[in-house]
């Protein structure tokens, strides 16, 4: 069993994958899953395949590059696939003596579009395919790079600038994709969800992952400031309240089958999930001119769906003999 | 000492037989008629232990495409083939890897672009490509789709030119026909007797000198990074021919970048791309026998494009016309404006022909009406209608 950090002061101080003078924007938590994920592998040698994203767009204008490691960016919903073709070809080459005996970890991230939408088929012929790599989400709940429109992953009413909160719609329709639920069903031995907010579960679930000999998946909310119309101090308050408010609860599920759920302790007092909701700029018509309790009744009642899903899947596993 | 064989194979067997003598670390496979059969029978070979690569069979041409940009970036040297819709899928990629340098081979089994759907052949999958920065080359037979396959992996992986390399063969009238073809004599598997060494990267994914590659170029460097690829592709030319000359040298077969047919006296020539020049040159003879001087100019070589050496195939004819097994659409085949442009100024009257598009027959007929018609023009002195379709119903 790998050792995990129990504290931040545990963390490596060096940098590993991402350095400062990248052009996020202030108060991004992208970076700090950059950094994070940099840092829960410090004894590993790392390679990172980057979808076009925030991320992408924001560490690599050339001529200037802010990565310490091997870093690659193909195009928007291939990553996955991208990273089919380095595992191989380092294996190839390490196989044929061309190049050293390396146990190379490949990390692939996307956001949510090159995730939930564009790149799904890649990430799932990828992880059918059992490539040793580690993909990693990084949801925003839209296409920020491209200014603020709706995905697969944008909650339900959210404004966006394709899902305009008007008179006749408010907001964006439809409900989040469940991601970590259609990714476990490929049966791969590890995938998570995990939140900026807690960074030491994240690193853990990070260096979980790339111990698994083939694919591996974890999915990280991160709140966006611009998107979502919030402080630039307050990533990290929104992103704890989309997990405390079992919105975006964390859990990891072993072999697409086995549920363990992380956050929020279940014995807990439930945290409304409009406590999550208020400080939003994005859901502002939620709340003004009038509260639409309506439809804050309607976010809650999927919220405890959802909730209610997990815990069952988490109670059979617990009682199957399986694993 | 190893010996040359003669055996009867298929376009698709000889372009693998041919893949995998080039011993290719990473494969990248997805079926598609009329190139199926290259990426099975490769996957025969692996499964028999004749080749060692990793082969992945990837869920789409996107993805093969880019599985071969990141193997290539790793450092591998990386087969794929694809065809029509396959092409056309990936194309976005076929670009990012032509940027990124990458001296990736993939075999393109020409088929019509749908639609209509249509598995047959023409030129418009590679034409989609054109600008894409793939050097391609095209092929008249099975023996050539073998060599030049072997080829092509020399060519992209010359440091002068890192770029990928796309040899062309036709769908089903190569592809699924049976003809003999001569294999290398090769003692040294593993460098091909000294012709193709084992790749050397110029730059590689590597821990030990990490670079970013695949930037954001904003209007300060993008136009310099085309302006790069533009120079590679104008100097690899003469990189295509010395391997031209060096495999010739080797093994006895030659292939132009241009070759002229029967072209030292003709008044009238055609040119024409891939397996319809074996049915030209049968009508250049049986015209020839007739008493007309005609003669017939292959297009071997279509990105970059030989444009000197086409102007000298060209500098006494009174009329040509070219053969687009492709047409873009409102205006003229692709490869008829490539040569007027490379004409221009220079007299001869010339031609369009779109023929063979999805299939449809070429014969010996098909080209006795393209020279009439040029006689026709030349004896009126002027081109009346620039692009004329041959063979289709009215």
């Amino acid at each position: 069993m790998a050792d995990y950090p129990t504290k931040l002061a545990d963390l490596p101080k060096e940098e590993r994958s991402v350095s400062s003078g990248h052009r996020l924007c202030t108060g991004c938590a992208a970076g700090t899953i950059a950094r994070l994920i940099g840092k829960a592998v410090p004894d590993k040698p790392l390679m990172w395949v980057n979808a076009t994203c925030c991320m992408e767009v924001a560490t690599t204008i050339y001529p200037f590059a802010a990565w310490h490691i091997p870093w690659i960016h193909n195009a928007f919903e291939n990553a996955a696939a991208t990273a089919s073709g380095v595992r191989a070809g380092l294996d190839v080459l390490m196989r044929k003596g061309r190049i050293p005996q390396q146990d190379t970890e490949i990390i692939a991230i996307g956001g949510d579009g090159g995730t939930y939408d564009i790149g799904i088929q890649a990430i799932s012929g990828a992880i059918e395919r059992g490539h040793d790599f580690v993909y990693v989400c990084y949801d925003n709940e839209a296409y920020m790079n491209t200014g603020i429109q709706r995905s697969g992953a944008t909650m339900h009413a959210a404004w966006t600038t394709t899902s305009p909160a008007g008179k006749a719609v408010l907001g964006k329709k439809e409900f989040k994709k469940p991601l970590l639920r259609i990714v476990a069903a490929h049966g791969l031995e590890y995938c998570a969800t995990a939140s900026v907010s807690h960074p030491l579960d994240f690193v853990r679930k990070v260096k979980r992952a790339v111990d698994v000999k083939g694919p591996a998946f974890v999915h990280v909310i991160q709140p966006c400031l611009r998107g979502w119309r919030f402080d630039t101090s307050e990533s990290f308050q929104v992103a704890r309240l989309a997990v405390e408010s079992r919105f975006f609860p964390l859990y990891e599920v072993y072999h697409g089958y086995k549920y363990v759920l992380n956050y929020p302790n279940p014995a807990l007092s439930k945290v409304p999930v409009e406590d999550y909701l208020k400080n939003q700029g994005r859901l502002r018509h939620l709340f003004r001119p009038e509260k639409n309790q309506e439809i804050i009744d309607v976010i809650q009642g999927h919220v405890d769906l959802e909730w209610e899903k997990l815990l069952e899947l988490a109670e059979f596993s617990e009682k199957s003999a399986i694993y | 000492m190893a010996k040359a064989k003669t055996l009867g194979m298929m376009g698709d067997f000889a372009v693998a037989e041919a893949a995998k003598l080039c011993n290719p670390d990473v494969i990248a496979a997805y079926p598609i008629t009329p190139q199926t059969i290259i990426v099975e029978r490769l996957s025969e070979f692996v499964a028999e232990g004749e080749l060692d690569c990793e082969y992945i069979c990837v869920e789409s041409e996107h993805s093969a495409m880019s599985a071969c940009f990141g193997a290539s970036a790793a450092g591998a040297r990386v087969f794929t083939a694809s065809a029509s819709q396959g092409l056309a899928l990936m194309v976005e990629i076929v670009y990012i890897v032509a940027s990124a340098r990458f001296p990736v081979v993939m075999a393109i089994a020409d088929r019509a672009l749908s639609g209509p759907i249509n598995i047959h052949c023409d030129h418009s999958d590679a034409m989609l490509a054109r600008d894409s920065g793939w050097i391609m080359l095209f092929t008249e037979d099975c023996q050539e789709a073998y060599d030049t396959t072997i080829q092509s992996f020399k060519i992209a992986e010359d440091k002068r030119v890192s770029l990928p390399v796309m040899p062309c063969l036709d769908g089903f009238v190569l592809t699924h026909s049976i003809e003999p073809v001569t294999t290398l004599p090769i003692d040294d598997e593993e460098t091909l007797d000294g012709f193709l060494p084992i790749r050397d990267p110029l730059y590689k994914l590597d821990i030990e000198a990490p670079i970013a590659q695949g930037l954001l170029a904003l209007p300060e460097f993008f136009m310099e990074i085309k302006r790069g690829q533009q120079e590679a592709h104008l100097k690899s030319i003469d990189v295509i021919k010395d391997v031209i000359q060096d495999f010739g040298d080797r093994w006895g077969r030659y292939y132009p970048v241009v070759e002229p047919y029967r072209m030292d006296d003709a008044e009238v020539a055609v040119i024409t791309i891939g397996s319809a020049t074996g049915t030209a040159r049968v009508a250049v003879d049986v015209l020839r026998e007739e008493g007309k001087k005609v003669g017939l100019v292959k297009l071997r070589c279509f990105r970059p494009f030989p444009e000197k050496d086409l102007q000298a195939a060209l500098k006494n004819v009174q009329a040509i016309g070219v053969c687009d097994r492709a047409i873009s659409f409102g205006a003229t085949g692709p490869a008829y404006a490539d040569v007027a442009g490379a004409l221009y100024g220079r007299g001869p009257l010339l031609k369009n022909f779109i023929i063979g598009l999805g299939g449809k027959d070429i014969t010996i007929d098909t080209f006795r009406t393209i020279y009439d018609k040029l006689y026709a023009d030349l004896a009126k002195g002027e081109v009346e209608e620039r692009v004329e379709w041959i063979g289709i119903r009215e």
